[in-house]
């Protein structure tokens, strides 16, 4: 391995499955290249050797819900230079924010046999509702390809080529018959950024939103043409309501479908 | 397709087995053949092995963002109306590799030698309103002083079998965009399916020297086909949808017409009218690397006027609501295209409307804002 000095990498984990860290795991053939071009100085996934900051890149995972999580947070911020969050609960909150939508101490209550060990917030919310982040990475999980390419212009200090449209562009690109105008199926692609690489319409299902909203969605007309193809109000609201349910545009949306 | 020479019209007749015969030969000379073919819920353009692949039997249902197969019982090859996506998908695929390129040692670069082009095409079931969306794109990517190499280069290549439509859909309106049904030039040959009691065949007739090599074997079609084969067509003009082009060069004149807010309620913004619009030619360019930044890629991609980054300059996007993209698209289409190429972008084709998810109907919008009315 070269000498030279390569930028410091460091992956950092908060309320999440652990499946974008995956990810980046998952880049089998672009790992050893990885390594070549920066150094892995904290990422407990992956190594329990650990280097002091500051670092050079930051990558986030996972959602603020304890107020532990806002402090170490914000010193994950003062130690990076740049700080990309990665995947719908570093993003949106991920699927715990739908603790948002209802009294987080019942369901303390009910899991728990000592409920008076827990001290959790009473929300699950995005890294940026906390510290200033440079770079979010939609998904979940994230798509492997779109996290080389954050990484890729994080090292050549370019802007990534992430497209905000929608999954519909990318259906079309794929040449995917669209699952909503051919089958009447439920379908959140539409208002739903792309960058899955088509998985679940490629599949013959619709949209379930992994990628959260797309740069201008038009949630209230989706959810009229759902309700038209015979989605009761409540199919509607669910849909609207799973990984990236505190998304903005999403909540919204399924709030007033309650 | 080679440069029509009318002279040496020869109509002739292929039974079921003929028309097999003749996907073989295509085949056996080095095309790859595209052409209709079921694929779960509707009947895509794709390559095809031979005749078995046709979509016998399959009809469609279209209309504003719906879409279903549907069976029909006379067994007909051609009789799914219009593929979700034109033959666009072919001959201007919507990821294309402009150059490959490794860093010297030493400072600059090296490019790579193109990749030997892929082998011609061929494509069977070609539309009416697909050849005047093919004849208007070829004038985008060729007409002017900057020619796209790669387009010209699939289509001179490409050898075009059209075939008449028997029947419109209910989203069709070539009649009144004057692109068809009936097939009049464009092809290499043209197909008219005929199924009646007695025989299931296709009346073909050159239009090229090329194409006329290619029926050289085949039976002559006798006057009765020949009249058989006119009537099949005109029973495709019978349209329930209809825009007037003329009127709809006015769109440029009505920027703050109160329609625009209404669609934009509707309106989603996800690109689906472009991306399935045998016009449309838009594309973005997209330069990648690889980590160390020693190798790199251009690569051109299909791009919408409905995204933001489509008119994103210094500071910001010009066209932030999704009225003044929608009032971009449709303009364009029928009233600025018409400045720019001396036609309108519109063939009628009606896919827009059918894969619109929420049935926008640029029919109904373009009379609204025109002043004429619903239809």
């Amino acid at each position: 391995m070269s000498e030279r000095k390569r930028p410091k990498l460091a992956v950092w984990k908060f309320s999440s499955c652990d499946g974008c860290q995956l990810t980046l795991l998952d880049c089998e053939d672009e790992l050893l290249a990885l390594t070549e071009e920066v150094r892995i100085s904290y990422f407990l996934e992956a190594t329990r050797k650990v280097e002091k900051g500051p670092y050079d890149v930051s990558l986030v995972e996972g959602s603020i819900t304890t107020p532990h999580d806002i402090k170490a947070i914000r010193e994950v911020r003062k130690q990076s230079k740049l700080l990309i969050t990665i995947g719908a609960c570093a993003t949106a909150g991920g699927i715990q924010a739908l603790r948002n939508f209802k009294n987080v101490k019942d369901f303390i209550r009910t899991v728990y046999a000592h409920p008076e060990y827990i001290d959790t917030l009473t929300t699950s919310t995005a890294i940026s509702d906390h510290v200033p982040v440079d770079f979010e990475l939609r998904g979940c999980p994230v798509n492997k390809y779109q996290m080389l390419e954050v990484l890729n212009a994080a090292l050549n200090g370019r802007k990534p080529n992430i497209p905000r449209h929608s999954q519909c562009i990318e259906c079309k690109e794929s040449g995917t018959v669209c699952r909503m105008v051919a089958a009447g199926t439920a379908c959140l692609g539409p208002v739903t950024q792309a960058g899955c690489g088509t998985l679940c319409p490629g599949k013959d299902r619709g949209c379930y939103g992994c990628f959260g909203p797309m740069e201008t969605p038009n949630t209230a007309a989706l959810a009229g043409q759902l309700l038209a193809l015979g989605q009761t109000g409540r199919d509607v609201h669910r849909l609207f309501r799973t990984y990236n349910a505190n998304a903005d545009a999403f909540r919204k949306e399924s709030d007033s479908h309650g | 397709m080679a440069k029509a020479k009318r002279d040496d019209v020869a109509v002739t007749v292929l039974d079921k087995d003929g028309l097999g015969d003749f996907i073989k030969n295509l085949r056996k000379s080095g095309y790859q053949v595209f052409g209709p073919r079921r694929d779960s819920d509707a009947v895509i353009y794709d390559l095809i092995d031979g005749a078995d692949d046709l979509p016998a039997g399959w009809g469609s249902e279209q209309k504003g963002g719906h879409y279903r197969l549907r069976r029909r019982d006379d067994g007909a090859l051609f009789g799914y109306g219009l593929g979700p996506q034109g033959w666009k998908r072919q001959l201007y695929p919507p990821r294309q590799k402009l150059f490959a390129a490794t860093r010297k040692e030493g400072g600059g670069f090296t490019l790579a030698p193109p990749a030997p082009p892929d082998p011609p095409m061929a494509f069977i079931g070609v539309r009416a309103c697909e050849l005047a969306a093919i004849a208007r794109q070829a004038k985008v990517f060729g007409d002017r002083d900057f020619a796209d190499p790669g387009y010209q280069r699939r289509l001179a290549e490409a050898l075009i079998v059209a075939v008449q439509c028997g029947e419109a859909l209910d989203t069709c309106f070539c009649a009144s965009m004057g692109t068809g049904p009936e097939v009049k030039a464009g092809f290499d040959v043209k197909l008219t399916e005929l199924i009646d009691e007695s025989r299931h065949v296709f009346v073909a007739e050159a239009g090229t020297p090329r194409g006329a090599k290619l029926l050289k074997a085949a039976k002559p079609a006798s006057p009765a086909d020949i009249k058989a084969a006119a009537q099949v067509v005109k029973n495709a003009e019978i349209q329930q949808k209809h825009l007037d082009p003329a009127a709809a060069r006015a769109l440029a004149a009505n920027p703050e017409h109160p329609r625009w807010d209404q669609v934009a309620a509707r309106c989603l913004t996800c690109g689906n009218c472009t991306m399935v619009c045998p016009t449309c030619f838009c594309t973005t360019v997209e330069d990648v690397t690889d980590l160390k930044g020693d190798n790199a890629e251009r690569w051109r991609k299909w791009d919408s006027c409905f995204t933001t980054d489509f008119s994103y300059i210094h500071g910001g996007a010009v066209r932030t609501e999704a009225r003044s993209r929608y009032r971009q698209w449709i303009t364009h289409k029928l009233s600025t295209w018409v400045d720019q190429f001396d036609e309108t972008g519109c063939v009628g084709c009606g896919r827009c409307i059918t894969w619109c998810p929420v049935g926008i109907d640029i029919t109904e919008e373009a009379a609204a804002i025109t002043g004429q009315g619903r239809n």
